[in-house]
């Protein structure tokens, strides 16, 4: 089998590894800044619950998450799961997952922001809304951005973890087709993959980190 | 009560923990007035500053803009607010410029000046930008419009926030120490703007370190020392001739220092 035609065969995989990845950033991205509020709550039993979640997101291995989403509805609740939940499960796991690394990011970035910042949007008039959307979140923004290129760049390669649940994404469809071929080569076309895709978005967050250079 | 009063202050009391940093302060500010508030760190000046703009609740006492109620001593004998609609309302009455500027670093200075005109009092863009550009040309910044604050000095980033301010058009305005975050030449320009404010009748309350400033442009001096205000009246009398022991003593370690 030519070199071609496994990149060929690799392409359905490399789409679907492009679609986690979109679909991740898309939902945790959002769903990271709720978590940070839920982090920084004045209410105790609520920061306690958002706590102990982000603690187990980041304390357990990504690859146990993904199978304890998927197998779990059958395991635990002996609900019966179709084959199209696969995706799913997949999703809701990176999301899950990643949005708890988010929440810390968003978190370190809200709290580094000056009171006087608050302060002078309050004597001004903003409201709450308008203080956070208009005058802290585009600060924010700014200083996490590095932070979150590293989380990025970190998720591409993640999303290879979904072999575990046999998810046919770039490296399940590499692995499989190493296997029948007894070749290494769709490895190294899986490689080359999330090298370059990898490197396309260092490059697009750099540009990012540039344009947001504009203030100090 | 005197149509005129736009700010009056009332036994106001207010301490963090076990320390009593404002301990029953009364004073009262009239249209045009220019009041400067001086005496030692610690003494409850910025505290008090910041109790008049709520940025600081009060324990008790009341506080009151044009005769309408901020917040008043209930029956539990602890301050009460006033709700919060009314308090946006009251909080357009004033403007703030404080020590460290707090002008929004990704806006430019024009964009400083105009966003809460427009999102707070829902001023059309154009009004806001023609309204921000003729004050930022009197404050000798028609040239900066586009720059953001990092790009300015500290003396024309606390002109942009008095332009800021002054955009909401507020009956009253606060200053908190405008010069001390300033190097030596550059607190002049910044206090010619205020003194021009002054020549204009802006009613304002400055707290601030330079004595020779409140002297040439205050209406009345207030001093303040261990969360009391010790005397009060005209820079003549309370720089020139006080009566008090204790002002006497800050002036005299204060005339040392600048000497």
């Amino acid at each position: 089998m030519s070199f071609l035609t496994i990149l060929e065969q690799l392409t359905p995989g490399m789409w679907r590894s492009m679609l986690i990845f979109f679909l991740t950033l898309l939902f945790s991205l959002p769903l990271g800044l709720a978590v940070a509020f839920g982090r920084m709550s004045k209410c105790t039993p609520w920061r306690w619950l958002i706590k102990a979640y982000i603690s187990i997101m980041r304390g357990t291995p990504l690859m146990l998450q993904l199978m304890v989403v998927y197998y779990g509805p059958f395991y635990i609740f002996g609900v019966s799961i179709s084959s199209g939940y696969k995706f799913y499960a997949v999703i809701i796991a990176f999301v899950v997952n990643y949005a708890a690394y988010f929440a810390e990011i968003y978190r370190g970035g809200i709290e580094s922001i000056a009171v006087g910042q608050y302060e002078a949007a309050e004597v001004l008039g903003y409201t709450k809304n308008q203080t956070f959307f208009r005058i802290i979140l585009p600060q924010v923004i700014k200083r996490i951005l590095p932070s979150i290129t590293n989380e990025i760049i970190t998720l591409i390669k993640d999303t290879s973890l979904s072999f575990v649940i046999t998810y046919m994404e770039m490296f399940t469809t590499a692995r499989q087709i190493a296997a029948s071929q007894s070749s290494v080569l769709p490895f190294v076309g899986a490689a080359v993959f999330y090298y370059v895709f990898n490197l396309i978005v260092a490059v697009l967050m750099e540009k990012a980190e540039k344009r947001a250079a504009y203030f100090e | 009560m005197d149509a005129d009063v736009i700010l009056e202050m009332k036994d106001i009391k207010k301490s963090f923990g076990e320390l009593d940093v404002l301990n029953g302060i009364s004073l009262s500010v009239r249209r045009g007035e220019v009041l400067a508030v001086i005496g030692p760190s610690g003494g409850g000046k910025s505290t008090l500053l910041r109790c008049a703009t709520l940025l600081e609740t009060i324990d008790s006492g009341a506080i009151r803009y044009l005769g309408e109620t901020a917040a008043d001593t209930g029956v539990e004998g602890s301050a009460v607010y006033a709700p919060i609609e009314k308090l946006r309302k009251i909080r357009s009455y004033f403007g703030l410029v404080f020590q460290n500027f707090n002008l929004f670093p990704h806006y430019s200075v024009l964009k400083n000046v105009t966003d809460a005109p427009v999102v707070v009092q829902k001023c059309s863009k154009r009004e806001a930008e023609e309204k921000g550009r003729a004050l930022l040309k009197k404050m000798g910044l028609e040239d900066k419009e586009t720059y953001y604050p990092s790009q300015l000095s500290g003396g024309q980033q606390q002109r942009v926030s008095i332009v800021r301010a002054l955009a909401m058009e507020p009956q009253i305005l606060f200053f908190d120490e405008p010069t001390s975050a300033l190097d030596p030449e550059l607190t002049g320009e910044v206090l010619k703007v205020i003194r021009q404010l002054a020549d204009e009748h802006m009613t304002m309350v400055i707290v601030t370190h330079e004595m020779a400033f409140a002297r040439a442009v205050a209406d009345t001096v207030v001093f303040m020392d261990g969360g009391v205000i010790v005397e009060q009246g005209p820079p003549e009398q309370v720089l020139g001739a006080p009566r008090e022991e204790r002002t006497r003593q800050f002036l005299a370690r204060y005339s040392e220092k600048e000497a």
